[in-house]
């Protein structure tokens, strides 16, 4: 079992390691450094750390802004408000004109618990999907997230990174010939008669339903889809070919999301069924993370169920 | 204000206080600081100046109120509790999957909650609109909203102030809760928001400075607030984040955190003895 850390934790961390290597990276947040974690930045870098207050729109606008001298701004605030409240911001002030600014959504998805609908974001993938320019990551543990945000300081254009409230088990530094590349999905697990696609939290998760469907007799191949956008649309055929049915399984809506975009692939390149496992199309509710996911279904469990059904359409 | 209600309003909030405590520690999470800045305001609104009935609580005609500052659900819930639109126990509930004791204002599931709100700076504008109807169906209730001194900075509450100037919204009076801090610190550092009265006067507001924990004070605002004609008020009270517990006052530190068993203890201790001192006055 991997160390819990959850990935706000290691975006605060990878932002000031990745400040000292390169001197134009800056920082903008809206009064929730805390909570983002882009706190440590501040403290560390606080002549290029921006607090713009209580006012998210604004905040990309000066990202925008900023990147248009050279600079490269990482603006995080709640998902919520990050790809919710200024959306037509990052449309038309940071995606439109191509400008190099990270988009950070903190607190993504019915993990945020307590706070409830308002605060828990399950279309950010959807809104900053599509789009057009942006292209959308959502690492699932600590280790990733660092590679991510390295990857994304040398990718030059805008884009969105979904962080998460809770800690989760790290499990990539422990899986044989794993490498992270944007725009590319890595396989934590071979196997060949069906394939989870997953992102975020529920990659875990994902890893976890594996485990349970082995002892079933099904051989479940899980894919750790951290890049949504741009798909990697060539490790989702080969996995449909070999596998015969796909499995998507997110912290988000299942319309608009990582779901949606794998069968949008899958359709046009190799119709397998596709079976969607999310958030069935409704708001949060406050309570315990844990209990809140377990009450919208987010869960191993689930996921292996939906697994079997996909086995089953194949015949 | 006379003296027996005064009284009232100050066990009533003392009360709250514990209320509020009590749902934030059983939840183990929520936002103390401003719920115990906003509750002295929150306690005059519901049991001294708002025309409402918490056995109707949908009547067409009655007063509403909107927490743009929606965080601070703990005092908002604790005196509709109080004033009856819901059991007392129920604030057990608040943030529970068992229940929908959500922990932003729900409107749908609990009676008494106008609007629903959390993220901040859109609060206002609902309350713009309910003020907007009432004139058009030439209606006598009044709406009132509070928002936050941090919560001022969303460019939306500007862009709601602006409407509510042009169209002559005296039947909406705004509180903003000046305690001077927001979640990463002062207000001051953070993002400076004031000087608030020169701002609402700017955008066509009757401005009312108020000491946001001064029962007498707070009436005689209201009062001004209901008799100023064309324009809408705002009550910029001065308070205290955190008020009534010594180690949370003017912490930003106490904004969205829940006590520990021991900090909670001593908590309620502070609340009970000040809630004994206004019985006994
Ligand atoms: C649009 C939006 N951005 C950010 C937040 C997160 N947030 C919750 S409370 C808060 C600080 C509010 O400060 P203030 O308005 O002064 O409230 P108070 O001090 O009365 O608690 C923030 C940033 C939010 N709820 N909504
Ligand atoms: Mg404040």
């Amino acid at each position: 079992m991997g160390e819990k850390i959850a990935t706000r934790a290691a975006y605060g961390e990878a932002l000031v390691e990745l400040a000292a290597r390169d001197s134009q990276v800056v920082a903008l947040d809206a009064d929730l450094s805390s909570a983002t974690m882009s706190k440590k930045f501040s403290q560390t870098y606080p002549d290029r750390f921006f607090n713009m207050g209580i006012a998210e729109c604004n905040m990309m606008g000066v990202a925008a802004g900023l990147a248009t001298c050279g600079k490269k701004p990482f603006a995080s605030t709640f998902a919520m408000f990050a790809a919710g409240r200024a959306f037509e911001q990052v449309r038309n002030s940071i995606a439109y004109p191509r400008l190099n600014v990270k988009v950070v959504g903190s607190h993504g998805g019915l993990s945020v618990g307590e706070d409830g609908a308002t605060h828990q974001c399950c279309e950010d993938f959807g809104l900053m999907r599509v789009v057009p320019n942006m292209l959308v990551c959502c690492p699932c543990d600590a280790n990733e997230m660092k590679l991510a945000v390295n990857a994304l300081a040398e990718y030059d254009g805008p884009a969105y990174l979904r962080l998460g409230r809770l800690a989760v088990e790290t499990v990539t530094d422990a899986i044989p010939g794993y490498r992270f590349e944007l725009g590319k999905g890595a396989v934590l697990r071979p196997g060949k008669d069906v394939t989870i696609v997953s992102v975020g939290m529920m990659v875990q998760m994902a890893l976890q339903a594996a485990e349970l469907l082995a002892g079933e007799g099904i051989d479940a191949r899980v894919i750790d889809m951290h890049t949504i956008k741009p798909l990697d649309e060539e490790l989702l055929i080969q996995a449909a070919r070999e596998t015969g049915a796909v499995v998507t399984t997110e912290e988000h809506n299942i319309i608009g999301g990582l779901g949606e975009a794998v069968a949008g692939c899958l359709a046009a390149a190799c119709p397998v069924p596709v079976l969607r496992h999310g958030v069935e199309d409704t708001f949060g509710r406050s309570g315990k993370a844990p209990l809140v996911l377990e009450h919208y279904g987010l869960t191993p469990q689930a996921i292996a169920e939906k697994a079997r059904k996909a086995v089953a359409c194949k015949k | 204000m006379d003296q027996a209600k005064l009284h009232q309003l100050a066990v009533t909030a003392a009360k709250g206080r514990l209320l509020a405590m009590e749902m934030v520690h059983t939840a183990a999470s929520g936002h103390i600081g401003g719920s115990l800045s906003v509750m002295d305001a929150l306690v005059e609104l519901y049991f001294d100046v708002m025309r409402v009935d918490p056995a109707n609580p949908k009547d067409p005609n009655r007063d509403r109120f909107v927490l743009s500052k929606g965080h601070c659900t703990p005092a908002l819930y604790a005196v509709l509790a109080m004033r009856g639109y819901f059991p007392e126990e129920d604030i057990k509930l608040f943030r529970s999957i068992t229940a929908h004791y959500s922990g932003h204002p729900d409107m749908v599931y609990v009676p008494g909650v106008d609007m629903s709100t959390g993220s901040l700076g859109q609060g206002i504008s609902a309350a713009v609109g309910m003020a907007l109807a009432g004139k058009v169906d030439k209606k006598d209730y009044r709406v009132y909203a509070a928002l936050g001194d941090g919560e001022v900075e969303e460019g939306q509450v500007w862009e709601a102030a602006m409407a509510a100037a042009k169209y002559k919204l005296d039947n909406l009076c705004a509180l903003v809760d000046v305690n001077g801090l927001q979640i990463d610190g002062k207000t001051a550092d953070v993002m400076p928001s004031e000087p608030l009265d020169e701002k609402f006067k700017a955008f066509g507001w009757n401005v009312i400075p108020v000491d946001g924990h001064d029962f007498a004070q707070l009436e005689a605002a209201y009062a001004a607030a209901a008799a100023h004609k064309g324009a809408p008020t705002v009550l910029l009270a001065k308070t205290v984040k955190g008020k009534g517990v010594s180690f949370m006052e003017n912490d930003a530190g106490w904004h969205g955190k829940a006590p520990n068993d021991e900090q909670y203890e001593k908590a309620m201790a502070e609340l009970r003895d000040a809630l004994a001192r206004e019985e006994g006055k």
